[in-house]
C-alpha cells in the first residue's frame, strides 16, 4: 500500500496498517532496559530517567532488575576485565530480541583506561552491539539519541528474508562465549564471531608527510 | 614534628629496633622512618600507644617497587702508568633497588601530628617478600594491604583475609611492578603512537603484518 493512500485513509478515520509495521512499532515503544550501571556513565543514564530528562517519553523508563525482563542493555561505564564475564552472562540470560547500546568511551574501547592491566578494550569484543555513543560521559541527550537511533533501526527491520533480525532467524546465536579468568588475561580474549579487528595502516603512524620520523 | 626525636624515642623503647631516617630531598622536606620487618609490629604498637605520641589512624598504605638498578659513578684516583703517578678517572658500580617497599602515612588525631611515614622493605622481589601486617593496629590498613598483596605482592603476615582485590582469583602476575608485560592485545590500536604505537607494530610483526 502506498504512503499516500494510507495517510489519505488515516484522515478519514481509517488505519491500515501490516503487520511488520506493528510488530516493530510495539517493540520499539517499550524498550525496557536492564537496570545495571558500571561507572560514572551510569549517573548520566539515571539522569536520562529522571524528571529533566525524561526517558519515559520514549517508552523506557520500566529499568527491569532482571535480565529475564529486559529488552536492551545499556553497558554504561568501564568495563573491567573482572566484570566482563558477568556482563556476558547478563546479556546471555536476556531473553531475545535484545540489544545493546555502548554508552561512553570506556564501553566502546576502554577509553582513557584502554592500556590499563583490567580493563576490556571495548565490550563488542564479546557481545553485539546495537548503538554506540561516544562522550566521557556522555550527556543524557545523547542517550536519548541513541534510544531515537536504535527505534529507528527496529522500525526499518524486516520480518521475513535474508535481512530479518537475529531473534528471528533460528541459524544465528543468541547466547555467546562467555569469557573465563586465566593467569595472564580472559580467555578467549574476544569472540572472534562477534567482533574482527578493523583493519588499520599502522606503518604510517608516528612519522610524518614525507614519510619519516 | 621531629622525626629524629621520635626515632631516639622510639630506639629507647623498642629494643633491637633498626630504624633509618630516609630523607626527602623536595621542597616539602617529607622525610620517612625506615623500620626493619623485625621489629615493625612493636614499633608500629609503640607509636599508637604510647600517650604522647598517639598515632591513632594510619591514612594510606601504598607500594612502591624498586626493581635492581646499576649506579655508575666516576672516582678520581691516582694510579702508577709507566712510573709515573697520574690522576686516573675509576668508574665504580654499585646496585641500588631489588626490594619491595611498603609506605604507611600516620596521623595523630589526638595529639594534631602528622603524617609520620613508616616505610617497610622486603629482602628481595621474588621469593623473600613477607612484611608483618598491620591491620591488627590499625583496621583502615586492611584493603590496602590486600591491594599491595594483589599488585605488588608483598605478603603481609598476620592479615585476618589476605586475598587478591582488584584482580581475580588465579591471576598470576602483579600489575604494579616495573616488569608487568601486560597481555598482548594490540590488535586495534586506531590511534596509537609512542609505547602504544611499538606495541601494535611488534604485533602485526606478529600477526604477519598487513
Amino acid at each position: 500500500m502506498d504512503e499516500q493512500l494510507k495517510s489519505e485513509l488515516r484522515r478519514q478515520g481509517v488505519v491500515a496498517t501490516s503487520l511488520q509495521e506493528l510488530y516493530n512499532w510495539g517493540r520499539r515503544s517499550s524498550l525496557w532496559p536492564l537496570n545495571f550501571g558500571l561507572a560514572c556513565c551510569a549517573i548520566e543514564m539515571i539522569a536520562a530517567t529522571m524528571a529533566r530528562y525524561d526517558l519515559a517519553r520514549f517508552g523506557a523508563e520500566v529499568f527491569r532488575p532482571s535480565p529475564r525482563q529486559a529488552d536492551l542493555m545499556i553497558v554504561a561505564g568501564t568495563v573491567t576485565k573482572k566484570m566482563a564475564p558477568q556482563v556476558v552472562r547478563l546479556y546471555n540470560q536476556m531473553p531475545e530480541p535484545k540489544y545493546v547500546i555502548s554508552m561512553g568511551a570506556c564501553a566502546i574501547s576502554g577509553g582513557p583506561f584502554k592500556q590499563g592491566y583490567n580493563v576490556l578494550k571495548g565490550i563488542d569484543r564479546y557481545i553485539p552491539v546495537d548503538v554506540y555513543i561516544p562522550g566521557c560521559p556522555p550527556r543524557p541527550e545523547a542517550l536519548i539519541d541513541a534510544f531515537l537511533m536504535l527505534q529507528k533501526k527496529i522500525d526499518e527491520q524486516y520480518l521475513t528474508g535474508p535481512n530479518r533480525p537475529r531473534h528471528l532467524n533460528a541459524d544465528l546465536p543468541s547466547e555467546f562465549v562467555v569469557p573465563e579468568f586465566s593467569a595472564h588475561d580472559l580467555v578467549p580474549t574476544q569472540n572472534s564471531e562477534v567482533w574482527k579487528a578493523p583493519l588499520v595502516n599502522i606503518s604510517i603512524a608516528g612519522k610524518n608527510e614525507s614519510g619519516r620520523n | 614534628m621531629n622525626l629524629e626525636e621520635i626515632k631516639s624515642e622510639i630506639e629507647a623503647n623498642v629494643p633491637g629496633c633498626r630504624l633509618e631516617i630516609i630523607p626527602n630531598g623536595s621542597p616539602s622536606g617529607q622525610h620517612s622512618l625506615l623500620i626493619d620487618a623485625d621489629h615493625a609490629f612493636a614499633v608500629s604498637s609503640y607509636l599508637r600507644d604510647a600517650t604522647n605520641r598517639q598515632f591513632d589512624y594510619c591514612s594510606n598504605v601504598t607500594g612502591i617497587d624498586w626493581p635492581i638498578k646499576e649506579i655508575s659513578t666516576k672516582v678520581k684516583t691516582k694510579k702508577i702508568v709507566d712510573g709515573m703517578e697520574k690522576d686516573v678517572d675509576e668508574v665504580v658500580k654499585t646496585q641500588t633497588g631489588g626490594y619491595l617497599e611498603a609506605v604507611y602515612h600516620l596521623f595523630s588525631v589526638e595529639q594534631r601530628q602528622g603524617p609520620l611515614v613508616l616505610r617497610m622493605r622486603t629482602e628481595d622481589r621474588t621469593e623473600r617478600v613477607h612484611l608483618p601486617s598491620l591491620t591488627p593496629l590499625w583496621r583502615s590498613a586492611e584493603y590496602q594491604e590486600r591491594e599491595i598483596f594483589d599488585l605488588f605482592g608483598i605478603v603481609f603476615d598476620g592479615h585476618p583475609d589476605l586475598r587478591r582485590l582488584l584482580m581475580w582469583e588465579g591471576f598470576e602476575d602483579h600489575p604494579m611492578r616495573r616488569d608487568y608485560v601486560d597481555p598482548d592485545d594490540y590488535e586495534y590500536e586506531p590511534t596509537a603512537h609512542d609505547e602504544v604505537l611499538k606495541r601494535a607494530q611488534a604485533h602485526q610483526a606478529a600477526e604477519g603484518g598487513l
